[in-house]
């Protein structure tokens, strides 16, 4: 059975993360990546987004940011929209995102600490 | 929504939202039928009858920041389009199912789509929260069935308190996991 096999593999992941120090106390997460997920979201191109988020955090093992879905945020002809949410900073909200955005804002934002001032909606409303 | 995985991401929602911990995910086509059945069920809060029954109406909603819901109603016109149906079961209090039939034949059948990659992003964007999801394909000849199946409770039980299922690592696992669900019923 394939999912035998495969829970193994998944128990040598466990094992080599308990190894490694990285594991910290507390593992709430620092940053928080909002991705609008409901019907107008979808609609708009909001999975492909969200899964660069995901994929790109795990391919750079960035574990104190999690890229999750919210809801619809009331804006939806912004859609896809993306919140980004730091402990003790100001939310900032990204629009229209594309998988290419979603992509630059992970290696300025996330990693770089620069907000991508030209995707937010403060740009989008000028 | 050009793809049946994009409504099914979209009825998920619903439940998500209707709190619930634990959902199934079910997929069977049958070659033998030409069908596809969708269905989603939760243990989320449930619905009133009344409820149940307006819940096709796009002109309902729970939601508070726009009066209109269209989850249910685009998913019933799509299966409708291939001469199939939806039914909505609920009780208040215990959870719902949302199950869809399709017609594969039909001209108007939507592509599956990509459905490992909503998969993926229900269970690692929502680490708290347990999905099982099942893929069942329906030969002429009972025995050749095909069966796969994810149960994030036993992903759980194996990687412990400690270690999220939106851990990188873990991340990619599961991607290649159900990757590989795939070509399992594909062989």
């Amino acid at each position: 059975m394939i999912i035998v096999k495969t829970l193994a593999e998944l128990k040598a992941i466990k094992d080599k993360v308990r190894r490694s120090v990285e594991i910290r106390e507390h593992a709430e997460a620092e940053t928080k990546i909002l991705v609008g997920m409901a019907t107008c979201g979808i609609a708009a191109g909001a999975r492909p987004v969200l899964t660069v988020f995901v994929e790109e955090l795990a391919k750079r093992e960035i574990q104190n940011v999690m890229a999750t879905q919210t809801g619809c945020m009331g804006d939806c002809q912004y859609e896809p929209v993306v919140e980004v949410i730091s402990a003790g900073k100001e939310k900032v909200t990204y629009v229209k995102v594309t998988p290419e955005m979603a992509k630059k804002i992970v290696e300025d934002h996330i990693i770089g600490g620069n907000i991508v001032t030209e995707y937010t909606i403060g740009a989008a409303r000028q | 929504m050009q793809e049946l995985a994009l409504h099914i991401m979209d009825i998920v929602q619903n439940s998500i939202a209707a709190k619930a911990n634990l959902m199934y995910i079910t997929i069977e086509e049958n070659i033998h039928y030409h069908t596809l059945l969708v269905e989603v069920c939760d243990d989320g809060i449930g619905m009133t009858a009344q409820q149940v029954q307006l819940v096709t109406d796009p002109f309902y909603t729970t939601r508070t920041t726009r009066n209109i819901g269209l989850g249910v109603p685009l998913l019933k016109k799509q299966a409708e389009n291939t001469g199939g149906k939806i039914r909505v079961d609920s009780a208040l209090g215990k959870g719902t199912t949302v199950s869809a039939l399709f017609h594969t034949e039909s001209m108007n059948m939507l592509s599956l789509g990509d459905i490992n990659a909503v998969i993926l992003l229900l269970i690692t964007a929502n680490p708290a929260l347990d999905f099982v999801f099942e893929r069942r394909v329906c030969k002429e000849n009972e025995i050749e069935n095909k069966k796969s199946l994810v149960d994030t409770r036993e992903l759980k039980q194996v990687l412990g308190e400690e270690i999220s299922l939106s851990y990188p690592d873990v991340v990619l696992w599961l991607k290649n996991e159900l990757k590989e669900m795939e070509n399992d019923l594909e062989t």
